[in-house]
Formats: C-alpha cells, structure tokens, sequence
C-alpha cells in the first residue's frame, strides 16, 4: 500500500481534529446559520436598545399637595424642569394617588406632606415621598436617578432656605418602587441579555448536530467509522465554542455602547466564564440531540429547557423573591449561575474567589450533561 | 478463544445463526456463512430480503437478536471498534457529506483513522480514483456514478483488510458498472475481502462466490455453478407464436415450476425432470412451437427459490 496510507499510533486526537474541521468547514459553509449567529444577538440587542426606551420623558405623574406654598411648587416646577415628569393629574387623597398608580394612567406618584415647607425653613431635613412603578424599570430607574439633583437646586432662590453648601440637604426624598423592588435596571438587561441569547443560539446549534447526521444518512458512515462518542461530542461542540465566544462578544461591545454598562472587574475573567458557560450550554444542547430522535424533537426540546431558563434563572424575576421549588430549578440551570457571574463582574468588580460556588456549578453542570451525551448517544442504528 | 485462531485463518467472516427483527418483523433469520479471504462474495436477493441489515450486523451498525460470529476474527457482538478499524463499508445511500468537498470528504475520513498525512493521503486517493480537477467540488453536486467511485475512494482510503460494499452500482450507468467491478477485482486481487450486496444477476457472475437471500433466509450459496448445479433444476427453451398464451397455459402444467419469459423464447423449469420431459413431448407436438433443452440461468435458480420460500413464508406465518 501507499506510503500515505500508514497510520500513526495514538489517534483519538486526530479523530477529535476530523470531527472538528468537519463541523467547523459545514458551519462556514451553511450561510444562513452563519448568518444567523451574528444577526441573531444583534438584532435582539438593538430591539432592546429601541424597544426599551432608556431615556424616557414626560411620564405621567400624579402629585399630592398636603399644603399649598411656594416650597411646594418650586418642588413640582423642578420636577418638570428634569423633563422626565409631566404632572398630569392632581390627587386629594393618597388613596387617589395609589389608585392612579396601580391603575397605571401615572407611573409616578408625588406626595408632599403637611408642615414640609416649615420644616424645611427649620433645617430639619424633611422627608417627601416619590412612589414609581417600577413595572418598566428601565424608564422607572432612570427617572428615580434624576431627582438627586432636584434635591440641591428646587428651592435655590427662595426666600429663608439653609444655604445649601450646608452639609444637609434642605430635604429628602424618599422613593418607593412598587411592583419590582429589585428594580432590574438596564445595567441587569445587559448581562441578562447576554445569557439568554448565547442559551438559545448555542442550544438550537447543538441539539440539532447529531439529528442533523441521522436524518441525512451521514451517521452511518460516521458509525461505521472507528470514532468515539466523546470525540464526536468534543468534535462537534469546540467549534461552536467559538462562535459562543464571537457572539459574546459582540453583545458586550454593542451592550457597552448602547447601554454603557461598566465592566467594573477583570475583563478576561469574564471571558473565561463566558467560555465555561457556552462550553455547558453546548452540552445541554448535544445532550438533547444525542436523545432527540430528529431535528423536529430536538428544536422542541430546546424550547423546552430554554423557557425556565428565562423565567427561573433571575434574568426576568428577582431570584430571591421566588417559591423554593423554583429556586432548586433555577439552581440546575446554567444561566442562572452565568448571571450571577456576569452581574457580578460587570457591575461589582467579582473575581474569582466570589464567584467559586458559580464555577463550581457550572462545571458539575457541564460535566453532568457531557456524561449523559456521551451515554445516551446511539452508538448503533438499533 | 478461537478469535485469535481466525485471525490468521483464511476466513474474512463467519456466522452462525444471525437473527434480527423490527418489532415483530423478522429481517433476518438464522443466517450462517462463511467468507474466505481474498474473495469476491456476491450478496443477491431481492429488495427487502435483509441484504443491508446483514451488512450491517456485520460491521456493529445492528445488534444481533441472537446467533454469533467473527468478522476479521473479531467477535462482531464484542468487538465491533476493532472491527470498525479494519473494515471499510459503503453504505447503500451515499452517505458521506454533501456539504463537504472531494477533498474535504477524503480528507476527514483520512484523519478519523488517523492516517499519518491525510491531506497527501487525500491526494493520492483523488488521483488514483481520477477525480483530479474534481477535488473542490461539493460531493452533493457529483453525478451517482462520481459519488460512488468517491465512496468507494473513502473505503478504501485507510486500506482495509475487508470491503462491504451495499449496492454499490444501483443507479449507476452500464460503464461505470463495469469499471467499478475491474477496481472490485483489482483490490481483491491484493488480498482485499469483498463483500458485495447487489440485486443485478449479471453481477453475479463476477463474483467468486454467491449468497442468495430472500425474506431474510439465505437460501443458498456457492459459486455460480455450485448454486445452479445444487438447485437441479430441468431447463428447457420454447419459441412459439403466441408466448403469452404459452406461457399461461404451461405455468398449469404439471412438471413445470417456473415459467420465465426471455426475449422471444420462455424459459421452462422444473424440478422433476421425468415429469417435466413427459410435458414437454406433448407440446412439443403441437403447430410451430421449437423446444430446447438448454442451461438453467442463475435467474432461473432464484425465481424459482424463491418461489418455493414464498410459498412456505406465507404458509408458515400467515398475516
Ligand atoms: N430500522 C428498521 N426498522 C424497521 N424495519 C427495517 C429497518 N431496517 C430495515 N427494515 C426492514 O427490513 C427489511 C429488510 O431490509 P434490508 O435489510 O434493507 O433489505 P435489502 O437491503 O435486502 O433491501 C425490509 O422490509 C425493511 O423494510
Ligand atoms: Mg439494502
């Protein structure tokens, strides 16, 4: 035979590099996937960015007045005066202003309470209350922001007011989100977004790798071959570990851009971590295509997993504020510990150490879902 | 065990007794056979008789129900990655990826046996199959015939010590059929076992041995001329003006089993020959009808095999 012909010793690597380069030249190849991976999280992102409207104006707002002075008006004018508020409706009672709240016609409510103008002439810091519904947290969270300035400047020119390079405001306000207390802002979307859109695309990639090979008659000729499960598992998810990474990334740049988000703690860190959560996504989404028993099944499968994901990972309800049957779920979800630890590097500066309990999870998940592949997968046409 | 003894044997593949059913379907019942190293064996039957489910069993693809066997003395119920290592199998439909070049397609099945240079080793495999200038086009855009000799390319890339070849000219035109059967002896001339399922009878007669299976029994085996000689079959050809009208009428008579239309004369067998000859002198008394005494065909052999399974397959288990 052939000099060329001659086979090399040990070849589960070069198996592991077939299957990969394989996979890697369909994946360059199928355009409309490729095409799908990038527009994919963009899309999403940029829906995002118009859809949820991050800098919003003019929202209803309903105002008690339990006296009528000037300390009161000046109060209201600047609110106005930040444009994020329209007072539209003038209540009489506090019942009205909740009413008006819950009912949704204002998303904020005002109260200024009685004797706050004399306190206020005394130096006592009084206290006035700002009660949103932070249903919409985005525009909630950004109009909460701009009343610490109104705090320094509302009563600036008025008659008898404490100066105020004084160490004490004139007053306080007190604010009160109502039907999210959590008040997930747009600095939680981001991370949140991240997670949800590398779940789905690297779940709907995968779990239609192995049906893919079945329903075009390509697995029995790979069955056929001497190849093992687990360099047909590595073979077949390192590319896309790539296009996680590609994905990723591009969410992060758009995300910083459109939405500022700080990256607070290390950068590569987070590249990491992005690294392990696609590496066990992707294993879920194998997992799935080795029991799926075609494409059809797999896609509903992945639908399936990736319902609860968004639901009990945190990304949409505060995960402490849910039941604990939910929360034992949420726990078996790699999204869940993923947000935890993007929230955590992006916006408090985690490292590695914080986010040991995360990784640990995150491997066991991996690992867990890799052995159940490599298991389940059909090794036989039976 | 006798794993190792076969090893060094002359026998590419023996079984014994191989059973497999889908559900309640019986495919495959009770087959044994021997293959000698360095032949050709020639797998014929019908569509649906349990050729490919044989293969497959074979190669580890389909676990046997029951019954045993060594393939490359290899225990094909335990070893079947060793098995995989040495065997080259071309599926039926062309299984490898469309979506993949010549070279690309070459170059993975290279890799997976761990050939030391699959890019050269894909190379040479596009020269000697001639598919130079061919080697960036997308498998899935080749004609049937360039995708088989690509397939078979692939098989033989990591040089096999076994071919199973599933059908491999179904579909493919009469010349390519007939250079792809000049490789068939080329390669089993250097010592390569092959394995070859087809349902084309002329095919038959390349092969150094035979195997026919219909309902999933293999019902005989043997060189072609074994395989006629065992059947004793009494053959006789007639021309006659009306052969249809012939024809319905002798398939009543009594001697004659079979009877097969050829061309311009019917073939007329039967497995008694007294009383087969008996009938003939009466017709051949008849206005304008020639008799002959000739040959039966391989054909002749399976339709009437086959005739005599039917008839006990359907007696046995009625549906
Ligand atoms: N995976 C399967 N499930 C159910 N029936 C099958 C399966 N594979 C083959 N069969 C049936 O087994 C019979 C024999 O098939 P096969 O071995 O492909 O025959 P051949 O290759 O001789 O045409 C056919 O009737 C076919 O429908
Ligand atoms: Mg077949």
């Amino acid at each position: 035979m052939t000099n060329s012909s001659k086979r090399v010793g040990s070849t589960g690597f070069s198996r592991f590099v077939a299957m990969f380069a394989k996979e890697f030249i369909q994946l360059r190849r199928d355009r409309v996937t490729f095409a799908t991976m990038i527009i994919v999280p963009l899309m999403q992102l940029l829906l995002f960015g118009f859809a949820i409207n991050t800098n919003p104006h003019n929202l209803p707002t309903a105002i008690l007045l339990q006296e009528h002075n000037d300390i009161g008006r000046a109060i209201v004018a600047a609110l106005e005066n930040t444009k994020y508020f329209e007072v539209s409706h003038i209540a009489q009672s506090s019942a009205e202003l909740d009413h008006w709240i819950k009912s949704g016609e204002v998303l904020f409510g005002v109260e200024i309470p009685a004797n706050f103008a004399r306190d206020v002439r005394r130096g006592d810091n009084p206290s006035m209350l700002v009660v949103a519904d932070a249903t919409d947290p985005v525009a909630a969270g950004t109009a909460l922001g701009a009343l610490d300035g109104i705090v320094k400047t509302a009563l600036r020119g008025l008659h008898a007011i404490p100066l105020d390079n004084s160490s004490t405001p004139p007053f306080t306000i007190s604010t009160q989100r109502r039907y999210n207390p959590a008040g997930v802002t747009s600095l939680n979307i981001v991370p949140g977004l991240l997670g949800t859109i590398l779940t789905m695309t690297m779940l709907i990639f995968t779990s239609l790798s192995v049906t893919r090979e079945v329903e075009r008659g390509t697995m029995e000729s790979l069955l056929a071959m001497p190849i093992d499960p687990l360099q047909i598992m590595l073979g077949k998810i390192t590319p896309y570990i790539v296009v996680g990474f590609a994905q990723a990334a591009i969410i992060l740049v758009a995300g910083v851009t459109i939405f500022s988000v700080p990256v607070d703690g290390s950068l590569a860190l987070l590249i990491v971590m992005t690294i392990l959560f696609v590496t066990a996504t992707l294993s879920v989404g194998y997992t799935f295509s080795t029991i799926a028993r075609n494409q059809l099944q797999a896609i509903q499968m992945s639908m399936m997993f990736f319902l609860p994901n968004i639901l009990l990972s945190g990304f949409m309800f505060p995960f402490s504020g849910m039941p604990g049957w939910a929360q034992v779920i949420g726990e078996l979800l790699p999204l869940t510990h993923y947000l935890r630890m993007v929230r955590g590097i992006m916006l408090k500066g985690a490292d590695t150490g914080d986010l040991s309990t995360q990784i640990v999870w995150l491997t066991a998940l991996m690992l867990a879902s890799m052995a159940i592949a490599v298991t389940r997968f059909r090794r036989t046409l039976d | 065990m006798s794993d190792q003894e076969n090893n060094s044997s002359d026998i590419a593949i023996q079984v014994e007794g191989l059973t497999k059913s889908f559900g309640d379907k019986v495919v495959v019942r009770d087959l044994s056979m021997t293959v000698h190293r360095g032949q050709i064996y020639g797998f014929l039957g019908p569509n649906g008789s349990g050729k490919t489910t044989t293969i497959r069993m074979l190669c580890g693809l389909l676990t046997p129900d029951s019954g045993r066997g060594t393939c490359l003395g290899y225990d094909i119920l335990k070893d079947s990655r060793l098995i995989k290592e040495r065997v080259g199998y071309m599926t039926q439909r062309f299984s490898l990826y469309q979506d993949l070049t010549i070279k690309e397609n070459l170059e993975f099945v290279a890799r997976i046996y761990g050939l030391r240079s699959p890019t050269r080793a894909a190379r040479d495999a596009i020269d000697r199959l001639g598919l130079n200038g061919r080697e960036n086009q997308l498998a899935g855009e080749l004609s049937g015939g360039w995708k088989q000799r690509l397939a078979l390319g692939a098989c033989i890339l990591p040089s096999p010590d076994l071919l199973l070849l599933d059908e491999p000219t179904a579909g493919v035109d009469p010349k390519a059929r007939r250079d792809f059967w000049n490789e068939i002896h080329a390669l089993a001339a250097d010592g390569l076992t092959v394995l070859v399922s087809t349902h084309y009878m002329d095919e038959a007669e390349r092969c150094h041995q035979i195997a026919y299976l219909a309902y999933g029994k293999l019902l005989t085996h043997g060189s072609v001329e074994d395989v006629i000689r065992k059947a004793r079959l009494e053959t006789w050809t007639v021309t006659a003006p009306d052969l249809h009208a012939l024809a319905i009428e002798l398939e009543n008579t009594p001697g004659v089993d079979m009877v097969a239309p050829f061309g311009n004369s019917l073939h007329v067998s039967g497995r008694d020959r007294q009383v087969l000859e008996r009938t003939v002198e009466n017709f051949k008394k008849r206005e304008g009808q020639v008799w002959e005494r000739s040959e039966p065909s391989l054909e002749d052999v399976f339709i009437d095999l086959m005739q005599g399974t039917s008839d006990n397959f359907s007696g046995a288990a009625p549906r």
